[in-house]
């Protein structure tokens, strides 16, 4: 017998015997496992130390405070109280510079109630964190008209969807605004909307309108942010459909064809049933595009003009990192609740993938 | 083959499409040409009001030149590049074993841990940003490259194993099988017969890891700040404060940081749209 043989195989054997008798059950846990720590330490348990967070005060450095339920009462204006900013707080001083560094905490409002003499906690009726209320409808408006982006992506996939010559080509062109970033994107938007040097003006000129200020004017900017994210988003349905398009089941059109369907007919009945598949990924990567939107306000308002652009990932950037002073416990509640909007979305998507997998089996 | 093919349509139709194809193009990437336009102007014509006319001189080389040798422009581009391509090597590395596990082993917790990673890949970013600050600042990594590097790494695995675990599963089975009954080890397996089948997902998701990575600037200002670390999406802020109202300038150097991910794109088409596309198709 060779094994027995072989002393060294056989010492080996032996001792690798735990191992070889599990070796199925257990590799799938040895792959596992780093991808699964990294994922856990900086997703996982980060999301679960937000909850946690948004329940205190904390500047990021010093101690955690245990508020309760304050921020998100001051979030939503429950109790009936305002917060404005207080007065200045110097914290210390930059050792570069030597300037002070100045941090403005958020106290209740008060004001002097002329029959006690005393300061007295305002207690208003309808008092929702107006800058919540904003970002919050902002929000809404994104997810809305980001959808725009699918029609207009299958309708671009159509007009492209031929073999002439170049048509390759002129594919990639369409896709391109895609592969740039976000920033660029913003950038490119923002000098296209400029009231004197931007092409947009240019344009409306030449047919005796405007000039319009779109990011200075509040009604507008944030529908001006939603059509420079649009270029892109579309570009990416476009592609979704170009590929949908492609395994269309060319039997079943000619047998509708031969039935007398064409046009929207055929569009509604016989193509879009069959680009569902295509139809889920645009909408789940747009429904995520859109509550993602912070690079674009970011770069081209900053939230401004007047707050008029803020959403909830830029609001939320904005109090735990603000220049005075960081709120992170205020901060996290705002995060926790757009999670909660995504975790709708995100328990649908995969209630999705969970049907397929169950009928794939 | 839907829209009809215009092939089989009129002589007139075939010939306005063909007419209607450029003019679209250049309709939709309008915003992209002023900005291309601007960037080869030189500083004069802005003072002089034009705009959109024929330049009055042609300055590429020029304002190009100034991009990278009189500005900061080269360090962020180099930066990009250091945190760009360990991203791309780590995740695709970790996603590969990840993918691996979910898609060819049946066991307790195979889906659930599969969805885990899914989720994590929509949650928004706001929710993990607290922490995983506090976190890189507690490790020493804040305002490094490293510390934006393993957060990347973590968060894009959840993309790619949901990316790889698909393909995988799409695998001839019985090629696995037919190895184990030869006796193969497991890991053996995953070298050489399974991680061989999956190049063309290794081309695709490193493309895509490469643009996404590339062109991240939510957490490049959340956990970088200065020359020093920052990637070229949160320098090119800082370049456009240099070079305020100078759009010749601020055209090329957007054009400049947008280049790299372009190329990639261009060059590597096929795995690009392959990767984007997955799932489009039952």
């Amino acid at each position: 017998m060779a094994i027995a043989a072989d002393p060294v195989r056989a010492e080996t054997a032996r001792r690798r015997g735990w191992y070889k008798r599990n070796e199925i059950s257990l590799t799938p846990w040895l792959f596992l496992l780093p991808g699964i720590l990294f994922f856990a330490v900086y997703v996982i348990i980060p999301i679960f130390q937000s909850v946690w967070i948004s329940f205190h005060e904390w500047d990021g450095l010093g101690e955690k405070q245990w508020v309760g339920t304050d921020n998100y009462e001051r979030l939503l204006g429950i109790d009936g109280t305002r917060w404005v900013e207080g007065e200045p707080v110097v914290v210390g001083t930059n050792p570069e510079t030597g300037a002070e560094i100045v941090q403005i905490p958020m106290v209740l409002e008060t004001e002097l109630n002329p029959e006690t003499g005393e300061e007295e906690v305002v207690i208003v009726e309808r008092n929702m964190d107006r800058k919540f209320e904003i970002s919050f409808w902002n929000n809404v408006k994104w997810l809305i008209l980001y959808l725009l982006a699918m029609p207009a992506g299958l309708f671009i996939a159509l007009f492209l969807n031929q073999t002439v010559a170049g048509i390759r080509l002129y594919k990639s062109l369409f896709f391109f605004p895609f592969v740039l970033s976000q920033v660029v994107v913003g950038l490119v938007f923002s000098w296209f909307y400029l009231p004197r040097e931007g092409l947009l003006n240019g344009l409306l000129g030449v047919f005796g309108l405007g000039p319009l200020n779109i990011l200075g004017d509040p009604t507008l900017a944030t529908y001006g942010i939603i059509a420079a994210g649009l270029w892109p988003q579309t570009a990416y349905c476009m592609i979704l459909y170009l590929t949908g398009l492609n395994a269309v089941d060319p039997e079943q059109v000619e047998a509708a064809r031969l039935d007398g369907a064409k046009g929207w007919r055929m569009l509604w009945y016989v193509i879009l049933p069959q680009l569902r598949p295509a139809t889920f990924i645009a909408f789940v990567v747009t429904i995520i595009g859109a509550l993602r939107s912070f690079d674009l306000i970011s770069v081209m308002t900053n939230g401004g003009p007047f707050g008029s652009t803020r959403v909830l990932s830029f609001y939320m950037f904005e109090e735990s990192l603000s220049e005075f002073g960081f709120r992170m416990g205020y901060g996290a509640a705002i995060a926790v609740v757009l999670f909660f909007i995504m975790l709708g979305f995100i328990c649908y998507f995969l209630y999705s993938m969970w049907r397929d997998e169950k009928g794939a089996r | 083959m839907f829209p009809t093919p215009i092939q089989k349509r009129s002589r007139a139709a075939q010939i306005s499409y063909q007419s209607l194809l450029p003019v679209a193009l250049i309709l939709w990437l309008l915003p992209l040409i002023a900005v291309a336009l601007f960037s080869i102007k030189p500083d004069a014509d802005f003072t002089t009001g034009n705009y959109w006319g024929w330049p009055s001189s042609f300055e590429l080389f020029n304002n190009y030149g100034r991009v990278f040798f009189e500005s900061d422009m080269p360090r962020y581009l180099l930066n990009s590049v250091l945190i760009t391509v360990p991203t791309v090597i780590g995740a695709v590395a970790l996603s590969s074993m990840t993918g691996f596990a979910l898609g060819v082993y049946r066991f307790k917790g195979n889906l659930l841990i599969f969805f885990m990673f899914i989720a994590g890949n929509f949650v928004p970013f706001q929710i993990l940003m607290v922490p995983v600050r506090d976190l890189t600042v507690n490790m020493n990594l804040y305002d490094t490259k490293t510390g934006l590097v393993l957060f990347h790494i973590a968060f894009q695995t959840g993309f790619c194993t949901l990316f790889m675990r698909n393909f995988i599963r799409a695998l001839p089975f019985p090629l696995i099988e037919a190895a184990r009954v030869e006796g193969v080890a497991e890991w053996r397996i995953f070298l050489f017969v399974v991680l061989p089948l999956m190049k063309p997902a290794l081309a695709a998701l490193a493309v895509l890891i490469f643009t996404f990575i590339w062109n991240d600037y939510f957490w490049a200002i959340v956990l970088t700040q200065g020359p020093d670390s920052q990637p070229v999406t949160a320098g090119i802020t800082s370049f456009n404060a240099q070079y305020r109202a100078a759009y010749h300038l601020m055209s090329a150097g957007s054009i400049v940081a947008a280049l790299p991910p372009v190329l990639i794109f261009f060059l590597m088409q096929r795995h690009f749209i392959a990767g984007l596309t997955l799932g489009a198709v039952k």
